[in-house]
């Protein structure tokens, strides 16, 4: 059990030294941060919307990048389901147990 | 042959898009049987592809968001997902992830994000790649031990047993993971996705590299039950880390979904393959993958102190992580096909009877 509450102790101790790292990211420093534009001139159709997006608002943006990302995987999984199930693969259950 | 190249309208750089499915069906094969996001390969990939380092991480975690919720659907079908233990461990991967993203922003900004990723990268890789092969030796000396004395190895027997130690805190409150087996103080997985979701903001992968070996190695779950388990929080901390980057201006959406074309069937592939492979088989094909990687980063770290080699190692690590991904998606998809295969066999044969 003491050994233990080294180890514990040892951990804590590591964990605190790592913190004064962790405050001075989330601080920022004193730099300005970095700002990307994207240039629209060469773009056109749905490209251009997007990029005019990614321009005008990050909010609106990354609202439609989360949308579309889930939607997107959740097709492909089920397409893949229908395939799968389609070639009589058990896709419920699986045999082997151990580690 | 300008068709092969597509422009990212965000970041400006055209992109050979076909190297993009492909990489996609790779990463999806090798992310679903391992239970991780690949971002170990992707990164670089995207990287090698041409994409900027702050794009290329950024643009890998929004794709690995759409790829881990197509394998954890799966791996939840087979029972291999842990929700209680995912659940719990949630909030210190998603407070992890927001510190370790800040980080580096910071490290952007003070111009050592590439260096510092890739010096982390391989102190990291150095020691999992240690851990499992320690652990399948150890394993091995146990069977060799319990055959010289006439009995055989349990099939649950694993080498390493760390998870022993850390089940010793009794510190409350204490859980029961019904599907992983373990009671263990809450605290343990706790910290466990902290530190794993840290590491995964800075390195900017889902933190499945790490986050699988630690649910084995430190919580002490069964091999199957980590990889659908990890793939549950890859998936959370994969949608969290895409909201960050994107709402940073960091994710090329376009490639992202070009890589979901191809990583939608390999995550199908890789998952399905964990039916039909041992526990320790995945552990060893685990442990290959960490070294190939890890030999690819350090072609790519050298050139920071050898410059006049760049073009060298650069060519050495495409090649590198083309061939790590294209034998261990090789090997895991002829595994599966086996498998599925036999299985249809049978079935055939039992309906015949």
């Amino acid at each position: 059990m003491r050994k233990l509450w080294t180890k514990v102790l040892g951990l804590g101790t590591f964990i605190s030294l790592l913190l004064p790292a962790m405050a001075l990211a989330a601080g920022g420093g004193g730099a300005a941060p970095v700002v990307i534009v994207s240039d629209t001139r060469k773009l056109g159709g749905a490209f251009a919307w997007w990029a005019n997006l990614y321009n005008e608002s990050h909010v609106y943006f990354t609202i439609a990048t989360i949308i579309i990302i889930p939607v997107v995987g959740c097709l492909f999984g089920f397409l893949a389901d229908v395939v799968m199930a389609h070639i009589g693969i058990d896709l419920e259950h699986r045999d082997l147990a151990e580690h | 042959m300008d068709w092969l190249y597509v422009l990212m309208p965000i970041s400006g750089v055209s992109i050979f898009w076909p190297g993009l499915i492909i990489l996609g069906i790779g990463v999806g094969i090798i992310g679903g049987f391992f239970g991780m996001g690949g971002a170990w390969m992707v990164t670089p990939g995207l990287n090698i592809l041409g994409f900027p380092m702050a794009f290329a991480i950024g643009t890998d975690i929004a794709h690995m968001a759409g790829k881990s919720l197509i394998s954890t659907l799966r791996h939840g079908k087979f029972g291999n997902v842990d929700y209680k233990l995912g659940m719990i461990m949630l909030v210190g991967t998603v407070v992890g992830f927001e510190v370790g993203a800040q980080m580096i922003m910071w490290l952007e900004r003070i111009g050592q994000v590439n260096i510092v990723v890739r010096w982390m990268y391989i102190i990291l890789l150095a020691l999992i790649a240690w851990m499992v092969f320690a652990d399948v030796a150890k394993r091995r000396r146990k069977e060799k031990e319990a055959l010289a004395s006439g009995g055989e190895l349990d099939k649950l027997a694993t080498g390493l047993e760390w998870h022993k130690t850390f089940h010793k805190i009794k510190i409350p409150p204490m859980v029961h993971l019904e599907v992983a087996g373990i009671y263990c103080s809450a605290w343990v997985p706790i910290f466990v996705s902290f530190l794993t979701g840290w590491l995964a903001g800075i390195l900017g992968i889902g933190g499945g590299l790490i986050r699988m070996p630690s649910l084995i190695y430190i919580v002490g779950c069964p091999t199957h039950v980590a990889v659908g388990t990890d793939l549950f929080e890859v998936m959370i901390s994969g949608l969290y880390g895409a909201a960050t980057y994107t709402y940073k201006g960091r994710v090329e959406l376009i490639a992202a979904l070009i890589m979901l074309v191809g990583a939608a069937v390999g995550a199908q592939v890789g998952a399905v393959a964990t039916k039909y492979i041992k526990g320790y088989g995945i552990r060893v094909a685990f442990g290959c993958a960490v070294i190939g990687c890890l030999i690819s980063v350090v072609f790519k770290l050298i050139p920071q102190y050898v410059p006049e080699i760049k073009r060298t190692c650069d060519v050495l690590a495409t090649w590198f992580v083309l061939g790590v991904v294209t034998i261990l998606s090789l090997y895991i998809a002829v595994n599966m096909f086996k498998g599925a295969a036999a299985e249809v066999r049978a079935k055939k044969a039992s309906m015949g009877k």
